[in-house]
């Protein structure tokens, strides 16, 4: 079986990417292959950035607050493109009370500030689809 | 329906993307579709770009790709970092510096982990340069993994090499000549707008004097960049296109393409036998077995090897 490809992108205006870069380690110690983006990725670079990764999982960071447009967008364009198959799951500063919505859309889980890495490479391995 | 040979050719990236992954994988199905791609190969320039750790490989293939993207040409991107030879896992991160390219359809880059593969490429590179040929590209710009010493593989699989160096590398450029040195048809010193740069420039001018070319067979060229003031894409892009038409002038692409297959035919040999070796239970046993003996002390390695062999050739 192949190895798990992750992209971690940072959508939108928004500077902070500690936690994307600490996430990305973690998950690289995991044995998974991560792409990182970059700052400032618009949807569209996200999406075809993830198409020519052939990416299990995009892990959106934001911590500017827009991720209700921006999040949602991304997974907007994912079901565009037939990317079912993606998990699409997010982390940053985002209001419990947001979540719901969020997940309606498509993104499939929400990491908050706080989360044990560990946590996300159990999720990642429980629930991508190979 | 469309085959994946149809789509390939059709220069759909989600197919090329699904059959990297293949590729990369062993997968049996991609190896059917790469015997059926390969008539159409043929058609893109290989461009290899290794140099220092740091030294600017992502920024300058960035710039270079937007210069030759303004003449029209179609660009496959490989960009290659090291896997973790502990955990397996890989951060790439080569994307970083080409964000702006993610927009443009006639640009394709794919980041790749050496998943174990020595001399800064990646095992499935060879297959990765068929797909992206055959898909239409004109050129494939293939960024290796930070060069220490020994990563010079890229000369037998590209058209040319691009050696990439900064100012304030060292005492001299002497002092790093071998393999590195001996690999360019273009030597790049990037950062140019650092001070220090027209001292590098000189010790390469100074080094290629004395140089008798062993790869390429033509006197490499220097080129100064800076990624900061934009200077010399231009003039690099220039370079490129001279060299690859003296290579096609005297005939030398197909030597050089000679060499790239001929590593390619041992790689496939090399990945059956390992597949043979450890993929079938019983021979693994075996092979455990073996190794068993070796560290007892009842059997010597070369003794071992041949019990190996002579299974294979069965």
């Amino acid at each position: 079986m192949g190895k798990i490809r992750v992209l971690v992108a940072k959508p939108g205006l928004d500077g902070h990417d500690r936690g994307a870069k600490i996430v990305a380690r973690a998950l690289r110690d995991a044995g998974m292959e991560v792409i990182y983006s970059g700052l400032h990725q618009t949807a569209d670079q996200i999406i075809t950035t993830a198409i020519q990764e052939d990416v299990h999982v995009i892990g959106l960071s934001l911590l500017s607050g827009a991720h209700m447009t921006l999040f949602v967008d991304v997974a907007t364009l994912a079901k565009k493109h037939d990317l079912q198959n993606v998990l699409i799951i997010g982390g940053g500063i985002i209001p419990e009370d947001d979540i719901p919505a969020l997940k309606k859309a498509g993104i499939s889980a929400v990491f908050g500030p706080g989360t044990p890495v560990e946590k996300i490479v159990e999720y990642i391995e429980t629930y991508v689809k190979r | 329906m469309k085959t994946v040979e149809q789509q390939i050719l059709a220069g759909d990236q989600q197919a090329i993307a699904r059959l990297i992954t293949a590729v990369e994988n062993n997968s049996p199905v991609a190896i059917d579709v790469m015997r059926s791609l390969h008539r159409h190969t043929g058609h893109a320039h290989i461009i290899g770009v290794t140099g220092v750790m740091g030294g600017g490989k992502s920024s300058l293939i960035y710039k270079l790709s937007s210069v030759m993207r303004k003449k029209g040409l179609k660009i496959g991107i490989i960009a290659i970092d090291p896997t973790s030879p502990f955990t397996g896992g890989a951060l790439l991160g080569d994307r970083i510096r080409m964000g702006e390219l993610s927009d443009d359809p006639d640009v394709f880059i794919r980041s790749m982990g050496t998943r174990g593969m020595l001399g800064g490429l990646s095992g499935a590179v060879y297959d990765v340069i068929e797909i992206l040929d055959a898909a239409g590209k004109d050129v494939i710009l293939i960024e290796t993994v930070g060069v220490g010493q020994a990563e010079v593989d890229i000369v037998k699989v590209a058209d040319t090499t691009i050696v990439l160096l900064v100012p304030g590398l060292g005492d001299s450029i002497q002092t790093i000549k071998a393999g590195l040195m001996e690999i360019a048809d273009i030597f790049v010193v990037n950062k140019a707008d650092k001070p220090g740069a027209d001292q590098t420039v000189a010790e390469l001018e100074s080094f290629l004097d004395v140089y008798a070319p062993t790869v390429s067979q033509r006197k490499p060229v220097i080129v100064s960049t800076s990624v900061k003031e934009n200077m010399g894409f231009e003039d690099l892009h220039e370079q490129i296109q001279l060299h690859y038409m003296f290579l096609q002038k005297n005939e030398k692409v197909v030597e050089k393409r000679k060499i790239r297959y001929e590593v390619v035919l041992v790689e496939i040999i090399r990945k059956r036998l390992m597949g043979l070796i450890y993929d079938q239970k019983r021979l693994t046993q075996t092979v455990d077995q073996l190794v068993s003996d070796v560290v007892q002390r009842k059997l010597d390695p070369y003794t071992a090897a041949d019990t190996i062999f002579s299974s294979l050739i069965k």
